[in-house]
């Protein structure tokens, strides 16, 4: 019987955390799904600093995982923001199309 | 439970609260009447910062010494002179909105906050509430394609950088078994060595602050953004941020991660060395002025990275120092850049600058101040930013640091000179338009603070050396 220990979900965080990384540098299409590799990536520390909280027996961890969600949304919020601002002055939110500035 | 200790902070976001109810209430517009108010906040905040007690607050959460009195009175002033550039622009802009101010003010609160950071879990709050507000900033003239492209561009990249951090902060967290600065310094320095999963997370902290700070190999968004932002927002983001994340910087690599230098000053001394030649190439060919003073903020932060490399006391100072003037020198610059308009529209051609000697003497000559300090021709302040940076490295025997160093600021030189031939020999185009007087105030102060600093150098010296006493201990 496989016991879940620390590592493996130090593994799972850390999977998710490369996904998220990839998913914006390597998504070519829309700027949504860079926003959700941004959340991907807060979740997998989130998931990293329970599992340590959990291991250390120390609160610390979670409560930073609580502000880290709060902090995410706002996050997510202004994030969208600034995305309708672009999709109104582009008429797009390929990723392609960001290169009006370069050089 | 001390609390008054961080009544800055509390003064100063209590004051962005009021003034934004102060804003929304009157029907007409209320942009100038809130920029003096902040302004006025910034000072209130200034003189509570001067008087401020030493100490640790909020569990630890919190610190307040010399070291972040003299970090957070830069910021507070650069924030200052940052918003009175703004004002005009704004106006003719059609961009006088009164949120301008408190958004600056909301991320001076970040700034402050990160400064006196003394745990990763304050550390993280502060730099998020100085990114949310700068994400904003940078998309502030929303019908602009360009503005909205930096502001987007800004903020998927500023995300990514803030992931970075947390990630590395959950490793430090997970390794070391706590958050708090104080209680690290003695998890790290203990004799049995450190885990590579404290190694591999404080690698991760340093990538995230040197995204921040527009260090290579983390520039990449910095000349888009730079460009694409209004140029008042371009001025902000090249000042107060870059001072207190330096700060930031220095204060976990100094304290918390000092015993383990060994691990981190690699990296540091290669993003430096990174950083001086890449500002050195690349603004070369940059015909956008915006554009060039991003390469220009890079290569001025690879030297201030140098004396952190360095690291010691004089390292330190020479950090500080590098600071101080380089916000002098750049709010300068940004001002006369601010000024470029021509039949009412905003200029920004390296090119626009043609024949300023002839049309206006006065800011061609605050430019040609500002762009001989930054290449670093004594006496100006420039100078000495510089000297106190190159002597500890050379006194430390960093002689790659030093000459490269030295080499770039050469190549520099290219580019800064550049400016002035055009402002003084190029064939004269017509003049600007009338420059406002809050460009002209600030042109002057930050014009005489270059221009005569090297006859009273002593008393931001003695600031600094105090301040570095303080993390060092």
């Amino acid at each position: 019987m496989l016991t879940i220990g620390l590592a493996h979900y130090l593994t799972v965080g850390a999977i998710l955390f490369v996904l998220g990384i990839f998913g914006i540098f390597i998504n070519r299409k829309n700027v949504i799904v860079i926003l959700m590799s941004i959340e991907l990536i807060l979740l997998s520390v989130n998931l990293n600093l329970v599992a340590f909280s959990s291991r250390l027996d120390d609160l610390t961890g979670q409560v930073f995982a609580m502000f880290i969600l709060t902090v995410a949304a706002a996050e997510a919020a202004i994030g969208l923001a600034v995305v309708v601002i672009y999709y109104r002055s582009h008429g797009s939110i390929e990723v392609d199309d960001i290169s009006t500035l370069k050089g | 439970m001390n609390w008054n200790l961080a009544l800055p902070e509390l003064v100063l976001a209590l004051c962005g609260l009021a003034i934004l109810l102060f804003g929304v209430i009157p029907k007409r517009d209320m942009t100038f009447p809130c920029t003096m108010a902040v302004i006025g906040a910034f000072l209130v905040t200034g003189v509570l910062v001067l008087g401020q007690n030493e100490g640790t607050a909020f569990g630890g959460q919190y610190v307040a010494d010399d070291f972040s009195a003299f970090m957070k009175l830069l910021t507070l002033a650069a924030a200052a002179l940052s918003l009175l550039l703004a004002l005009d622009w704004n106006q003719k802009e059609k961009l006088s909105r009164f949120e301008f101010p408190v958004l600056v003010l909301f991320a001076t609160v970040g700034m402050m906050a990160m400064i006196s950071a003394n745990d990763l879990m304050s550390l993280y709050l502060g730099l998020e509430l100085l990114s949310l507000p700068l994400y904003v900033l940078a998309a502030f003239d929303r019908d602009n394609p360009r503005s909205a492209e930096a502001g987007l561009k800004y903020f998927v990249l500023g995300a990514l950088a803030s992931g970075m951090l947390l990630y590395g902060s959950s490793l430090v967290y997970g390794f070391a078994g706590t958050t708090n600065f104080d209680r690290l310094a003695d998890a790290l320095s203990s004799a049995q060595g450190v885990s590579s999963g404290v190694i591999v997370g404080i690698v991760f902290i340093i990538a995230a602050l040197a995204f921040k700070i527009a260090a290579v190999p983390f520039h990449m968004w910095t000349p888009d953004v730079y460009e694409g932002a209004p140029t008042p927002v371009t001025s902000f983001f090249a000042s107060a941020p870059k001072v207190a994340t330096v700060a930031l910087l220095v204060r976990i690599l100094a304290g918390p991660f000092g015993d383990v230098m060994a691990q981190w000053q690699q990296v540091i001394v290669l993003t430096s060395l990174g950083s001086m030649v890449l500002g050195a190439f690349a603004a070369i060919g940059q015909n956008n002025i915006k554009r060039l003073m991003a390469y220009s903020s890079i290569g001025h932060v690879g030297f201030t990275l140098m004396g952190l490399a360095v690291g010691g006391e004089s390292g330190l100072r020479g950090v500080l120092v590098y600071m101080a003037i380089y916000i002098a020198m750049n709010l300068g610059a940004f001002a006369v850049l601010i000024a470029m308009r021509r039949n009412g529209r905003a200029v920004e051609g390296v090119q626009d600058l043609a024949g300023l000697g002839r049309t206006d003497p006065a800011m061609a000559l605050a430019m040609a101040i500002f762009m001989f300090s930054m290449a670093g021709i004594p006496p100006l302040a420039g100078f000495f930013a510089k000297l106190y940076v190159l002597l500890p490295a050379v006194e430390q025997g960093f002689w790659i640091l030093a000459t490269v160093g030295v080499l770039s600021s050469v190549v520099s030189a290219y580019y800064y000179l550049r400016i002035v031939k055009v402002m003084y020999f190029d064939e004269a185009l017509p003049a600007f338009d009338v420059r406002p007087a809050g460009i002209s105030v600030v042109l002057a102060g930050t014009g005489f603070f270059t221009l005569f600093f090297f006859l009273f150098p002593a008393p931001l010296l003695d600031a600094a050396r105090l301040a570095v006493a303080a993390i060092i201990g």
